[in-house]
């Protein structure tokens, strides 16, 4: 995504490119924010789910930051919370119709959390803090920027998830490639199920933590 | 009668939304802090629950699904609405959270205060729309068992964010590692507790 990005060059100052950059590490909105868990752990089983959902996820979140963002000085305070949540059901409804329609495996396995990107507090949380005060292009920066510091967790957890749980990338037999079965490697079956995505999680942010000093939790 | 407990009980300790579909994480990571507030909390997610639930239940099957706005006569009888549920269920919810958050808050000030703004939050909380969306992915046979389930799911996340919050309340006495402290570390003992509730899987209901 990047790289497409950086060919036009002069829209992006250092402000607009740090809205990009911060949040796939200092700023990331799973790890350091805690904002949208509830999705990044239960489509991780396996990559391709967790790209395809990081992609909806970035498709909704820069469109409706767009969109907000240009709306930002007609809506009145009282009912914003409404409005955002109307703009974002309806972008997720064509995300939903999108996926049923070329990608119907995917929508499957994904179930419910197509539908879950709606409450996925990421986009409430930048829709709040971000695009109801700034103007369209930042907030598209920002939008793209949070949705992939979301997907990189994501698909971290998702590649240790398949490689150790049931030893493919891809669905590409990588282990049994490798010959690790005959010499008496085994998956581990422990790592598909919930709860190891939860610790998995829990080593990436001790990882992060211990680079970043400043992000440790005062006790 | 007995089915609908089986699925009350199933709701609650197979099927966790915390432990086993992760629902509702961002509130119980971020309000789990004491049991007190994560109590008041837990509450009114279980009565948010217990009402959006059937709700949404009886909008899926009188007007959303395929052909169920035949009531309104022969006309009706192959409008499919089933695309628009998202945006009917999450109005559903957000308009029911906004009653419950002025119920309490005439009712129970005490309380009102103690959640301050984790009570708008619900509206947000995954847990609240994907109850719906499984109560919908389940096809359940009646408002009952619908019902059943949403206030299992309720007592289910409550049960798991006052045990989080329990032992996090201990944990601030031990000596983590400092990179773990905090966040990390309750993600950890999230998994274990899940690793626990794994346990019930063995039972059929």
């Amino acid at each position: 995504m990047s790289e497409e990005v950086k060919q036009k060059e002069p829209l992006f100052s250092a402000k607009n490119k740090k809205l990009i950059f911060n949040p796939m590490n200092k700023e990331n909105p799973i790890t350091v924010q805690v904002l949208g868990i509830c999705s990044a752990l239960a489509v991780t089983a396996k990559l391709e789910p967790a790209i395809v959902m990081s992609i909806s996820v970035m498709a909704v979140l820069a469109l409706a930051n767009v969109i907000i963002s240009v709306m930002r000085n007609t809506i009145p305070p009282r009912i914003r919370i409404i409005v955002q949540l109307v703009v974002i059901a309806a972008l997720v409804i064509l995300v939903d119709q999108v996926l049923k329609a070329f990608a119907y495996d995917v929508s499957k396995q994904l179930s419910v959390f197509v539908g879950l990107i709606i409450t996925n507090c990421i986009l409430m949380g930048r829709l709040e803090a971000f695009a109801m005060g700034n103007k369209p292009w930042p907030s598209f920066l920002d939008g793209i920027g949070n949705a992939a510091g979301y997907g990189i967790i994501l698909v971290i957890i998702a590649f240790f998830r398949e490689l150790l749980g049931s030893g493919t990338i891809f669905n590409y037999p990588v282990m049994e490639k490798l010959g690790l079965y005959s010499i008496g490697y085994k998956n581990n079956g422990m790592m598909i199920l919930p709860p190891m995505a939860l610790i998995t999680v829990g080593i990436i942010i001790w990882v992060q933590r211990s680079k970043n000093k400043e992000l440790i939790e005062e006790k | 009668m007995q089915e609908l407990f089986n699925i009350f009980v199933k709701s609650i300790f197979i099927d966790n939304m915390i432990f086993a579909y992760f629902l509702g994480m961002c509130s119980y990571l971020a309000v789990s802090k004491t049991v007190k507030t994560s109590m008041g909390l837990g509450i009114a997610v279980v009565f948010v629950l217990a009402i959006t639930v059937p709700v949404d239940y009886l909008l899926n099957k009188y007007v959303l699904l395929p052909g169920a706005l035949s009531w309104l006569g022969a006309g009706f009888a192959d409008v499919d609405l089933s695309f628009l549920s998202f945006i009917m269920f999450i109005a559903v919810i957000a308009s029911l959270v906004q009653l419950v958050e002025m119920i309490v808050e005439k009712f129970t000030p005490a309380l009102y205060n103690s959640l301050g703004i984790f009570l708008p939050l619900i509206a947000v909380n995954c847990a609240i729309l994907g109850a719906s969306l499984f109560m919908q992915e389940r096809e359940y046979e009646n408002v009952a068992q619908a019902t059943a389930f949403g206030l299992g799911s309720g007592v289910g996340w409550l049960l798991a964010i006052v045990g989080i919050a329990a032992i996090r309340e201990k944990i601030q006495y031990s000596n983590v590692p400092a990179p773990l402290r905090g966040l990390g570390i309750t993600f950890i003992i999230t998994g274990l507790m899940g690793i626990a509730f794994m346990s019930f899987m063995g039972i059929k209901l």
